[in-house]
């Protein structure tokens, strides 16, 4: 396969699914800034969705204020904005078409229906209702798009660095939202789960939409760092690190047994999954939660170089 | 013009051999059915030509040709005789391009002027001299052809450089068989659909001597922003060949590689559709990015196929086709079997002569022009018009050369007010192997759908329709 081709399935898959957790956050964000302060904290929720973006620095770079109609505008809908969906979705269809003959059928009528759907979408002056309405279209592509791929694509290179692209964003935007979180909801000196906070971490959880899953494994209230341990390191939570990590190094040795030959992408992956393994959540929060999410955000980026280097210029 | 030769209607209730089972689907089918299956038909070409128009973003609509339901008819003796002058026509112009690029003997023996060959920008110096795996340039043919009556066919263009359509010809087919079933059954039509395999074959009997018995083939686009892109795409798929850009490529030590996940991987065939002004930055037009520095070294060398050769322009250019019977006469030594449309060469004092007489019933054309510029048509023009360009023609006579205005033939065609005839030309593709030449039974029907138009262009409110060979 062309390295261009495995690129643009690479970035096409990585796309997506950046613009579906961009679609969790601004939920979330609207979910919570629709209650009184009492319950919500005295953060600025939209600040805080627009770091778990990882792109602060952009939106502080336009001067605006964050609140509801700036942080939607940049995060939705601006063009200058070269993660807001509209621009990840452009994108996405971009990289797809580029390779529309490794795509399946149904995948491609999948983004490009996507596409022609949402680019016609005006997002000035728009209801509360038409943001959702919004929001809820741009996940229902991605489920899209990840069920067609599951469903139709040949188990072959393709699917890989498919699947490769979808696992190496979500680690990082599970890490970005859980990180961000805990740095806001923590000022200093505050007793982690006190009552303010509770539906703050409710809102991690509705997020990546985890409550369910939560409950079912803890049987308990919702607590800081369980919320953590699920996210981080339970195997069984399809977008916890540990599970990413799990598909992360599966496929990269599908793709080494294919081609008959390892590289340092497939050690680094080992590595990594290794290390999520043994981790327990205890020592986690002692050496510091948002050091190891640092951490983990540099080396998951770091394996996304050396993908890059292995087999995709 | 209501005198043209209609190839299905003889005279009311009567057809030309071959069009029996449509005349008689045409008949039998009420009004509405038949608008229904139109309707089909448009809705059909829209989901598979979608693709055809979200590459054009905002002028999307405009991308999709119209496709016209009337299938055009050749009988199989038509064609066996059309295919033969095909493959004649092929045969000589790449005999005629071996002999350019090499000792040149239809200069010396006088048949064509040298300074028209030297002193054409289609002619490439740079080839002179190199030899091309199997001496065959011309892989991939377009040629066009026009017909004024029941015995008369005209060549009427000659494709060689990178012929575009055919993918439209391979979709019309599919999207009439699943649309007129019935149809199809009774009227036993020759397939197309070998067409890709036919192309694959050919480009694998053309790798170097070097290349492996099983050649490596990719096809070189110019990419995504390219009108035809999606021809490139669908032929890609269809041949389970690579589609490469040049930034894939790198050539090293003459040899040509496409980057892949799993290193580089060598390339004994490309297939290129791109001019050959772009291929490379090294030899042609150095601002090019699309092509690949170094790759025409590597075709010199040996070590890789282009298909078609660079320079095989010349062929095709106007004022050489006046040429080509005589270059049929001159290396196989048989009578052309297809025809030229007959043109004066207005660097002749004779033709010239004639032409400034009988301005008013000729169409003039610029050798170097194309796409209706720089052209004059005599029976639609002013006398002040004539006047000015006869000075023009007078000055620079060597620019020019004149053709009659041909009665095209017509086919019945589904337009606003019912069923009319409309002018078709066709577009058949021949394929020329180390081992034999190739042509798919049919081509691709153009169809001027203004009424009275000879315009066929797609640019220019121009279909295209199904063309079937059938017994008869």
């Amino acid at each position: 396969m062309l390295s261009r081709t495995a690129d643009n399935l690479f970035w096409f898959a990585r796309y997506v699914e950046r613009a579906d957790n961009i679609a969790r956050i601004l939920e979330a964000a609207n979910r919570l800034s629709a209650m009184p302060i009492t319950y919500s904290g005295a953060t600025n929720e939209w600040e805080s969705a627009v770091a778990a973006t990882g792109n602060l620095a952009g939106f502080r770079a336009t001067g605006a204020e964050a609140n509801s109609d700036t942080v939607l505008n940049f995060l939705a809908f601006s063009p200058t904005n070269p993660s807001s969906i509209k621009s990840c979705i452009e994108t996405a269809r971009f990289n797809a078409r580029a390779v529309r003959t490794a795509l399946t059928a149904v995948m491609w009528e999948s983004i490009n229906g996507a596409w022609l759907d949402l680019r016609r979408v005006d997002g000035r002056n728009m209801r509360r209702s038409g943001i959702d309405d919004f929001l809820g279209r741009v996940k229902e592509a991605s489920l899209r798009l990840d069920g067609a791929a599951y469903r139709t694509m040949l188990r072959s290179e393709a699917y890989y660095f498919f699947v490769l692209g979808v696992m190496l964003e979500r680690a990082d935007n599970t890490a970005r939202i859980l990180d961000v979180k805990y740095h806001l909801l923590l000022p200093e000196n505050a007793e982690v789960g006190g009552g303010l906070d509770y539906f703050q971490w409710t809102s991690i959880l509705r997020t990546v939409s985890a409550q369910t899953a939560y409950h079912w494994v803890y049987r308990q209230s919702v607590k800081p760092w369980l919320v953590a341990d699920l996210l981080v390191l339970k195997q069984e939570m399809p977008r916890s690190l540990a599970a990413c990590y799990e598909a992360i190094r599966e496929t990269l040795d599908l793709l080494g047994r294919e081609y008959g030959r390892q590289g340092p992408a497939q050690r680094m992956a080992r590595t990594m999954r290794t290390k999520l393994a043994n981790a327990n959540i205890g020592d986690v929060f002692q050496s510091g939660l948002h050091e190891f999410l640092t951490e983990f955000l540099v080396e998951n980026a770091r394996l996304g170089e050396a993908i890059a280097a292995q087999y995709l210029s | 013009m209501p005198s043209a030769f209609d190839e299905m209607t003889v005279a009311p209730g009567v057809c030309r051999p071959g069009y029996e089972g449509v005349q008689k689907w045409l008949a039998d089918t009420p009004r509405e059915v038949l608008e229904l299956r139109r309707a089909e038909a448009e809705l059909l070409f829209r989901r598979t030509g979608i693709t055809f128009a979200v590459y054009g973003e905002a002028d999307a609509e405009e991308r999709i040709i119209p496709f016209d339901m009337i299938p055009r008819i050749l009988t199989k003796t038509e064609w066996d005789r059309l295919a033969l002058g095909l493959s004649q026509r092929v045969r000589a112009i790449n005999a005629f391009l071996a002999d350019l690029y090499g000792k040149a003997e239809i200069l010396k023996a006088g048949i064509i002027p040298a300074e028209l060959i030297h002193r054409n920008p289609s002619f490439r110096p740079e080839m002179v001299g190199f030899k091309v795996p199997h001496d065959i340039r011309v892989m991939i043919a377009g040629i066009d052809i026009v017909r004024t009556d029941d015995e008369h066919f005209y060549v009427l263009e000659d494709n060689v450089r990178t012929p575009s359509g055919v993918s439209y010809m391979l979709e019309n087919r599919e999207v009439m068989m699943r649309l007129l079933p019935d149809l199809f059954a009774e009227s036993r039509v020759a397939p197309v659909e070998n067409y890709a395999d036919d192309l694959l074959a050919t480009l694998k009997s053309v790798a170097p001597a070097s290349a492996p018995s099983d050649p490596t083939i990719a096809l070189l686009t110019p990419g995504p922003f390219n009108s035809a892109y999606y021809e490139h795409s669908f032929l890609a798929d269809r041949l389970g060949v690579e589609l490469v850009e040049g930034r894939d490529l790198l050539v090293n030590d003459d040899a040509v590689y496409m980057r892949t996940t799993r290193g580089p991987q060598r390339i004994d065939v490309l297939y290129r559709r791109i001019d050959d002004d772009f291929l490379d930055p090294l030899t042609f037009r150095p601002d090019s990015a699309l092509g690949v520095p170094g790759l025409i070294a590597a075709a010199r060398a040996g070590k890789i196929t282009l298909a078609n050769a660079v320079g095989t322009g010349i062929a095709d250019d106007k004022a050489v086709y006046t040429y080509i019977p005589d270059v049929i006469r001159f290396y196989l030594g048989e009578e052309p079997i297809l025809k030229n449309v007959p043109t004066w060469r207005c660097r002749e004092p004779d033709s010239l002569a004639y032409v400034l007489d009988h301005l008013h019933e000729l169409v003039v054309k610029e050798v170097a022009g194309s796409g209706g510029y720089g052209m004059l048509i005599g029976p639609a023009a002013s006398s002040a018009t004539r006047a000015e360009f006869a000075a023009k023609l007078r000055a620079k006579p060597d620019d020019f050369i004149a053709q009659p205005t041909l009665a095209l033939s017509t086919v019945p065609t589904f337009v606003d007010s019912g069923i009319a005839p409309r002018h078709v030309d066709l577009r058949p593709f021949v394929l020329s192997g180390a081992d034999k030449v190739r042509v798919v039974p049919g081509g691709l029907t153009r169809v001027a759908l203004r009424a009275g138009s000879l315009v066929v262009n797609s640019s220019q409110g121009g279909g295209t329709k199904d063309t079937w060979v059938v017994n008869g």
